[in-house]
C-alpha cells in the first residue's frame, strides 16, 4: 500500500525490478496498440484501413533521419525549443513560509509556456504536420478544447500553406474567445459545436465525424495522447521532448534527477511527455493532476479519480460515465482539462502503480494561479494551474534538499478574461 | 435455419429497418416497431441509444439524444427486445450500437441479455476485427451473430479478416461518412456488393443514406437487403408518438418497390 514514511524507490522497487523481467515502462504499446487493457483502435471499419495507413507511414517516419531532423530543426528555430529550466526561488521560498521545520522542496518548473503560440500543444501539431504532409494529405482538422490546441494546429496549418477546420464546442467558444479570434486571424475556419454540452468531447466527436466523410485527402490532427492507435502513442514520443529536455537540463545544471514530476491531466499529452523519458528512472516520483472542478463529488473531470475503464473516441481507457455506459459531461474552470475521459497510457500507468494520480479543484487552481503570478512574475494557464497547486501541497511534505519539478505547459494570457470573472472583476 | 437466415428470400431483397430504441420513449417504441413489421421490414435492427454516437449523422444523433433525454436505459432497451420477440415470434431482431454501453457490465453479461431478450445478432460500430474480442467471441459462444460492416474503404486486404467470423449477413456501409447524409451512385454500389459476395455466402444488405422508393428499389436489385434508417428516425422526429402509422405508410411504400424491383 501507499506508505508515505517509505522513500519511493523502495516503495516499488518490487514491481520495478518485476517490470525489469519484461524490460521496462517505457516498451507500450504492443503491437496491437495496447498499454495493458487500454488504449486499441475502437473505430468504425471506414476508418480501420486509414488508422493503419496512418502508422505505417508514421513507422516509416520514425525510421527516416530526415523526418527527425526537419522536426528537430522546426522545434529549435520555429517553437524556440529548448524551452528553459527555471528554478522558482520565491515560490520555493513562500511555501517553505508554511511547511514544517526542514520541510518544503525546491520547486523548478519545465517552461513550455515559452513556447511559440504559448503551450506544449505546438510541439506535437509540427510533428502531426510533417506527417500529413509525408502522406500526401491536402486538408487538416482537428478538434480544440482551451483552444490552445486549435491555436497551434491552425499555426502549423499556416507554415505549411494546409486549409484548416477547427472543431470546437460552443461553450468553449464562449470562454476563450482570445483563442478564437487568433485561429481565424491565423486562417483556420472555426465550426462551433452544439451538441453535447457543447465542449471538448462534443468536439471530438464532430472531428471524428468529418474525418469518416473525408478520410480520402484529410489528415486529423488530435491535440491529446488519446484516441485510436496509433495517436496515443505517436502524440506521447512527439511530447516526449520536454522530458527529454527537462531530464538533460537537470543532470547539466545541478548533476542529479529530480525527486517529484508533477503535471496537470486534460486528455494527458503534457504530462505523459514529461513522465514518459524518467519512466525508467526507479527515484523519481511522478504525479498526475486531474481537475476535480466542482469537488470529487460534485461535477469534476477527474476520470481517474471518479471514473471506470470503458470505450470511447478510439480507445479503452477510465471515462466518466454512468452504470449503462452513458459519458457523464465533465466539469472544470479549465477548457483544457474540461474532458470525461484520459489517455491510455495514463489509465495503464495508474494500475501499474508507477503513476501516482491526484486531484486540484477549480478553487484550488484558482489559487494557484494568483499565487505564481505574484511570487515569479509568470500568469499560467488554469491547465498547469492545477499542477502548481499540486505542487505547492506536496512541497511541504518534502525535505529542502528535494527537488519538484513541474511542467509550466501553457501560458495564462487565455484565461484573463475566465479567471476575471471567476474573481468577480470587470475588464 | 436461424431466424436471420430465413429473412432473406431467395426470389427478392430484404427490408431492414432502423430506429433508435426509446425514441420519442421506451413505452412508444413497442408500437412502432410493430409498424415496421406491418409496413413489411423484414429485419428489425433496434438502435441502443448512446450520448456519443460518433458514426451518426444529424438525425440519429438527434434521436440518440430524445431517447437518454426521456431516461431510456440498457434494461429498457432489454425489455423492449424481449416483448418484441414474444409478439413476433418469427421477425428477426438485431441491436446496433456502440462499443461502450454493449461491454460495461462486461461481453458475456451483454451476450446472455441478447439470448434472454431473443436477439439475433448485434452491429457494434466502433468495434472492427482489430478488436473483436472484446465482444465478438462472448456473443459466438452464445450463437448471437456478430454482424461486420464493410465500407467503400475496406480493401481486398482487410476483407477477408472482416468476412472470417462474420455471421448473420455483411452490412456494407455504401458510402465513407456519417449516418443519413449522402447516398452512394448506384453503379459503385453494384460493383462493392459483386465484389463483396464473390467473398462470402452471407448475404450483403446496403445501406446508408437510403431514403425513396426508387432507390431502395435499385439497391434491391443488386443487393440482398436494403437498410433504411435515418429516413424512417426523421419521421419519428416529427410525429413523436403518433409516429406508428406515419412509420408504417413509409415502410410499406419502401417494402413494394423492393418487392417489385426483381
Ligand atoms: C496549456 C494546456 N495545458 C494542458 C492541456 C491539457 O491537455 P493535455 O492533458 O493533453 O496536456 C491543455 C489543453 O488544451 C492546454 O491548453
Amino acid at each position: 500500500m501507499w506508505t508515505e514514511s517509505l522513500p519511493f524507490a523502495k516503495r516499488f522497487a518490487h514491481m520495478i525490478k518485476q517490470d525489469k523481467l519484461s524490460n521496462s515502462f517505457r516498451n507500450q504499446p504492443d503491437d496491437r496498440g495496447h498499454f495493458g487493457q487500454f488504449g486499441g483502435r475502437y473505430v468504425a471499419e471506414t476508418l480501420m484501413p486509414l488508422i493503419l495507413d496512418l502508422e505505417k507511414h508514421y513507422r516509416a517516419a520514425q525510421a527516416d533521419p530526415a523526418f527527425a531532423e526537419e522536426f528537430d530543426d522546426l522545434l529549435e528555430h520555429y517553437v524556440g525549443r529548448p524551452s528553459p529550466l527555471y528554478f522558482a526561488e520565491r515560490l520555493t521560498d513562500h511555501v517553505r513560509k508554511e511547511a514544517p521545520e526542514g520541510k518544503g522542496a525546491q520547486i523548478w518548473f519545465k517552461r513550455d509556456e515559452l513556447n511559440h503560440t504559448g503551450a506544449h500543444k505546438i510541439n506535437n501539431c509540427i510533428g502531426q504536420i510533417l506527417l500529413a504532409k509525408r502522406m500526401g494529405k491536402t486538408r487538416i482538422i482537428a478538434e480544440t478544447g482551451a483552444g490552445q490546441h486549435g491555436v497551434a494546429t491552425a499555426t502549423v496549418c499556416a507554415r505549411f500553406g494546409l486549409p484548416c477546420v477547427i472543431y470546437m464546442g460552443a461553450k468553449d467558444i464562449e470562454r476563450q474567445q482570445p483563442n478564437v479570434f487568433r485561429m481565424k486571424l491565423l486562417g483556420a475556419e472555426i465550426v462551433p459545436v452544439t451538441s453535447g454540452a457543447g465542449t471538448l468531447k462534443d468536439a471530438m466527436n464532430d472531428g471524428m465525424r468529418d474525418w469518416v466523410a473525408n478520410v480520402e485527402d484529410t489528415f486529423y490532427i488530435i491535440g491529446t495522447a488519446a484516441g485510436p492507435h496509433p495517436y496515443p502513442e505517436m502524440v506521447r514520443d512527439f511530447q516526449s521532448v520536454i522530458g527529454k529536455e527537462a531530464r538533460e537540463q537537470m543532470l547539466s545544471r545541478i548533476g542529479r534527477l529530480p525527486d517529484m514530476l508533477v503535471a496537470a491531466i486534460g486528455g494527458g499529452s503534457n504530462a505523459i511527455g514529461l513522465f514518459h523519458p524518467f519512466l525508467d528512472d526507479p527515484d523519481v516520483e511522478m504525479l498526475g493532476i486531474e481537475a476535480a472542478g466542482h469537488g470529487l463529488d460534485k461535477q469534476h473531470a477527474a476520470s481517474l479519480a471518479g471514473g471506470k475503464p470503458g470505450i470511447l473516441h478510439g480507445n479503452k481507457t477510465y471515462l466518466l460515465q454512468d452504470e449503462d455506459g452513458q459519458i457523464d459531461e465533465a466539469h472544470s474552470i479549465s477548457a483544457g482539462l474540461d474532458y470525461p475521459g484520459i489517455g491510455p497510457e495514463h489509465s495503464w500507468l495508474k494500475e501499474s502503480g508507477r503513476v501516482r494520480y491526484d486531484s486540484v479543484t477549480d478553487t484550488e487552481a484558482l489559487e494557484a494561479f494568483q499565487l505564481l503570478c505574484s511570487t515569479e512574475g509568470i500568469i499560467p494557464a488554469l491547465e498547469p494551474s492545477h499542477a502548481i497547486a499540486a505542487v505547492a501541497r506536496e512541497a511541504v511534505k518534502m525535505n529542502k534538499d528535494q527537488i519538484i519539478l513541474a511542467n509550466l505547459c501553457g501560458r495564462g494570457d487565455k484565461d484573463i478574461f475566465t479567471v476575471a470573472e471567476a474573481l468577480g472583476t470587470e475588464i | 435455419m436461424t431466424r436471420l437466415s430465413k429473412a432473406f428470400p431467395s426470389d427478392r431483397a430484404a427490408l431492414v429497418a432502423f430506429v433508435t430504441g426509446g425514441d420519442p420513449s421506451a413505452a412508444d417504441t413497442g408500437a412502432i416497431l410493430d409498424a415496421l413489421v406491418e409496413g413489411g421490414a423484414d429485419i428489425i435492427e433496434l438502435g441502443m441509444p448512446f450520448t456519443d454516437p460518433m458514426a451518426d449523422g444529424p438525425a440519429i444523433q438527434a434521436a440518440n439524444i430524445r431517447s437518454l433525454n426521456a431516461g431510456t436505459k440498457t434494461a429498457d432497451l432489454l425489455n423492449i427486445a424481449t416483448a418484441f420477440r414474444q409478439r413476433h415470434p418469427t421477425v428477426p431482431l438485431v441491436l446496433m450500437g456502440y462499443a461502450n454501453p454493449m461491454t460495461i457490465r462486461g461481453a458475456d453479461w451483454f451476450a446472455d441479455a441478447c439470448v434472454d431478450a431473443g436477439v439475433d445478432g448485434v452491429i457494434c460500430v466502433d468495434i472492427p476485427v482489430e478488436e473483436d474480442d472484446s465482444l465478438g467471441d462472448s456473443l459466438r459462444a452464445k450463437d448471437v451473430a456478430v454482424i461486420r460492416l464493410a465500407t467503400p474503404t475496406t480493401d481486398a486486404a482487410r476483407l477477408p479478416d472482416i468476412l472470417k467470423n462474420a455471421s448473420g449477413f455483411l452490412y456494407y456501409v455504401s458510402v465513407a461518412g456519417i449516418t443519413g447524409l449522402q447516398q452512394a451512385a448506384q453503379a459503385s454500389i453494384q460493383e462493392a456488393v459483386t465484389r463483396l459476395k464473390a467473398g462470402t455466402d452471407l448475404p450483403v444488405a446496403v445501406g446508408f443514406g437510403v431514403r425513396t422508393p426508387e432507390q431502395a428499389a435499385d439497391i434491391a436489385h443488386v443487393a440482398d437487403g436494403v437498410v433504411v434508417g435515418s429516413a424512417i428516425v426523421e419521421i419519428i422526429a416529427e410525429h413523436g408518438a403518433g409516429a406508428p402509422p406515419h412509420v408504417k405508410a413509409y415502410v410499406k411504400s419502401l417494402s413494394d418497390a423492393i418487392r417489385s424491383a426483381r
